[in-house]
């Protein structure tokens, strides 16, 4: 099918970029790292009356969401340059096919650095990952979806604008404050060994229809923001 | 059918017309030369017939369809400012790229055929970040003409090509046109143009201030059609 | 015939809100005289307020988006600046309330800390606009915004709802539980009423600024292409 073909193209032509100069994967890796650091100081880890699990979920989130900043700004930025942006718009793929590659490649290259931070982080702060992790992972999963469709459509609004970097930041942030949200609560409890369920559940309905829906209206106007 | 259909477009930025009540009909097999004034419109006008952007007013027809069309776009090949190629990638790299998304039954076999045909073949393998800046506009011809389009947009393509490269891009726009395939490239070098181009479109201002076939008078006397279409701007 | 209708919807505004203002300050039953407590009569308006902007907004993008018409683009720029005013208003009024009512300047509870979120997300709109000079980029770049905004909007309002329970039950009698008396809602409903008129107001003469910003573009386009 031509639409998955060109998908997986673009998709593929992005990782393999990234892949080969590794920057922006080192960046986020160690900003996240830098991050968990800086926390320890804010509390000592070490102190047994500290109960890590009030803030296990924040703490992860915030890391993760930062270190997205970083990666996602150069997914329609790398095109600027040679002005291959214009190629592929004049291409045969339709802009919602060229969304969904980058979406694509982001999402994949996010969740790398989330399953390497996760590992740093139960080792820093001693926290069992293992109990829930199915959970986990699947809250992982949908999370890091709904912050990869903001940032690849606001990396893909910002392009051409004069102070690309700054923006990019101050718009995604708050859209994403829904499903940020939701992984924070639930994270903090799987991380405590707590599953799905009750009354957390509704926030796994909340992450399902921001994914949802937002994929459905990027797909759909993309074309907006890419064809003047 | 024609291959290109402008019919009446305008395009607006705010309140300020860059393009006024264009109209343009290019038949299948000609060459057309378009030409104009920095600031005039042909850049603006070349985005809207590639598909970058769309007119605010009027229509475009490609071979009788819509430019935005899926179809359409496989038989339009654009070649803009930029080389429009990845740095850290390989030649052969960049060229599968564009093979797939143009659905080529067998991408690897017509990259090998264009990297041969622009002499980049020895270096196909390597990082188009080492290349020399000949061989990267040498690619970008070669992404071009790849999947053989049946209409050539060239956004200024003698512009800050080096000898090598106008050779092979004058051999293979020879090729086309020998084939019948449509040309539409905006220029100042009026020369190199002039001599490939059946047609000649002139835009001043945003309106096409002449349109016709290219006469013996224009191509010995490069000037001859700014001096009397020009007006004074 | 413009200028009367601006002149009109101020007269209105401004005379609604002095009438409420007696009505308020003076004429309440009893246990409604403390200014702390008054201070609702601003700060809910403000926020129905702010929030019918932001879906009027969300129908002028469309609008732009279907017809190419840059009016529309105005027209929802305006209604985005003035509701982003009326949501300060609110959080302004929510911060005073609450320093009355709980002794500390900011609480995170469900309203107040929704109404910050959509204010980011929209001076987040208004930041985009000035980031991008050429008009018809801007409109179409914002419409964007402005969609998905306004869904965001749905989203960010019921998850802190379900997020934080700390904020007085809702007081409007349109919803079941209401905490206040009879006679006491009234003052809100005209307040929004003047609040719209206001609104309306400055919108106009938002819109009237955009138009002449466009042509300023325009003729600096011209003067330059020649």
């Amino acid at each position: 099918m031509t639409l998955l073909r060109q998908t997986l193209t673009i998709a593929g032509k992005d990782l393999r970029s990234e892949l080969r100069t590794k920057e922006a994967l080192n960046a986020s890796l160690a900003f996240s790292v830098v991050i968990f650091l800086l926390f320890s100081f804010a509390f000592d880890p070490g102190n047994l009356n500290l109960d890590i699990n009030e803030f296990s979920g924040g703490l992860l989130w915030l890391a993760f969401a930062f270190a997205a900043a970083l990666s996602l700004n150069r997914s329609f930025a790398r095109e600027l340059q040679n002005d291959c942006l214009d190629a592929l718009v004049a291409s045969p793929a339709t802009p919602g096919v060229l969304f969904l590659g980058k979406a694509l490649a982001n999402f994949t290259l996010l969740l790398a650095v989330e399953m390497i931070s996760l590992a740093v982080f139960s080792v820093m702060y001693d926290v069992r990952i293992r109990p829930q992790f199915g959970s986990l992972l699947l809250v992982i999963l949908m999370t890091t979806w709904a912050m990869t469709v903001i940032g690849t459509a606001f990396s893909a609004l910002t392009v051409n604008l004069r102070m690309r970097e700054l923006m990019l930041p101050i718009l995604t942030y708050p859209f994403l404050i829904p499903p940020l949200m939701a992984a924070i609560l639930l994270t903090t409890d799987l991380l405590a060994g707590m599953p799905i369920g009750g009354d957390n559940a509704i926030w796994v309905r909340v992450l399902v229809a921001f994914d949802v829906i937002f994929s459905l209206l990027a797909v759909v106007f993309i074309d907006i923001v890419l064809v003047g | 059918m024609t291959a290109l259909e402008v019919d009446a477009v305008w395009k607006y930025y705010g309140d300020y017309p860059a393009l006024r009540d264009v109209r343009l009909t290019v038949a299948p097999g000609s060459t057309v030369a378009l030409l104009g004034r920095n600031g005039a419109g042909k850049t603006t006008l070349l985005r809207i017939l590639a598909g970058l952007s769309k007119p605010s007013q009027g229509k475009v027809k490609v071979y009788g369809a819509d430019t935005r069309d899926e179809a359409t776009r496989r038989r339009i090949g654009v070649l803009g400012h930029g080389i429009s190629l990845y740095d850290e990638l390989s030649a052969i790299e960049n060229l599968m790229i564009f093979g797939r998304l143009y659905g080529l039954p067998d991408p690897a076999r017509r990259a090998e055929e264009m990297l041969e045909r622009t002499g980049l073949d020895r270096v196909r393998d390597g990082l188009v970040r080492e290349f020399s800046r000949g061989m990267r506009q040498r690619l970008a011809v070669a992404r071009v003409f790849l999947h053989d389009p049946e209409l050539l947009l060239l956004d200024e393509p003698f512009t800050a090509l080096d000898d090598r490269a106008i050779t092979v891009l004058q051999s293979l726009l020879a090729g086309m046109h020998q084939r019948g395939r449509t040309i539409v490239m905006s220029t100042h070098q009026l020369r190199e143009a002039l001599e490939l181009a059946t047609h000649v479109a002139l835009i001043q201002r945003g309106q096409i201030a002449y349109a016709g076939e290219r006469t013996a008078e224009m191509a010995a006397d490069t000037g001859w059609l700014y001096r009397t279409y020009g007006g004074n701007g | 015939m413009r200028e009367k209708i601006l002149y009109g919807l101020g007269l209105v505004g401004m005379g609604l809100l002095a009438w409420n203002l007696y009505k308020i300050a003076f004429d309440l039953p009893h246990q409604a005289n403390v200014a702390a407590y008054q201070i609702v009569y601003f700060h809910v308006p403000a926020a129905i307020t702010a929030f019918t902007g932001f879906f009027v907004a969300l129908v002028a993008s469309g609008l732009y988006l279907a017809t190419g018409a840059l009016k529309y683009d105005a027209f929802a720029a305006g209604v985005t600046e003035v509701a982003v005013a009326f949501a300060s208003v609110n959080l302004a009024t929510g911060m005073i309330w609450a320093r009355y009512a709980w002794g500390i300047w900011w609480a995170w509870d469900a309203r107040l800390t929704s109404m910050l979120a959509c204010w980011l997300i929209y001076a987040g709109y208004l930041i985009l606009r000035r980031a991008i000079d050429e008009p018809t980029q801007r409109a179409r770049l914002s419409a964007f915004l402005s969609i998905f905004g306004c869904v965001d909007v749905g989203f960010v309002y019921k998850s802190i709802e379900w997020f934080r329970t700390q904020h007085p039950a809702p007081v409007l009698s349109i919803r079941q539980g209401g905490g206040m008396g009879p006679g006491m809602e009234s003052p809100i409903y005209w307040n929004w009423l003047a609040m719209l008129c206001i609104a309306s107001l400055l919108v106009i003469v938002r819109m009237r600024q955009e138009d002449v910003s466009r042509e300023i573009d325009s003729l600096r386009r011209m003067a330059h292409s020649y």
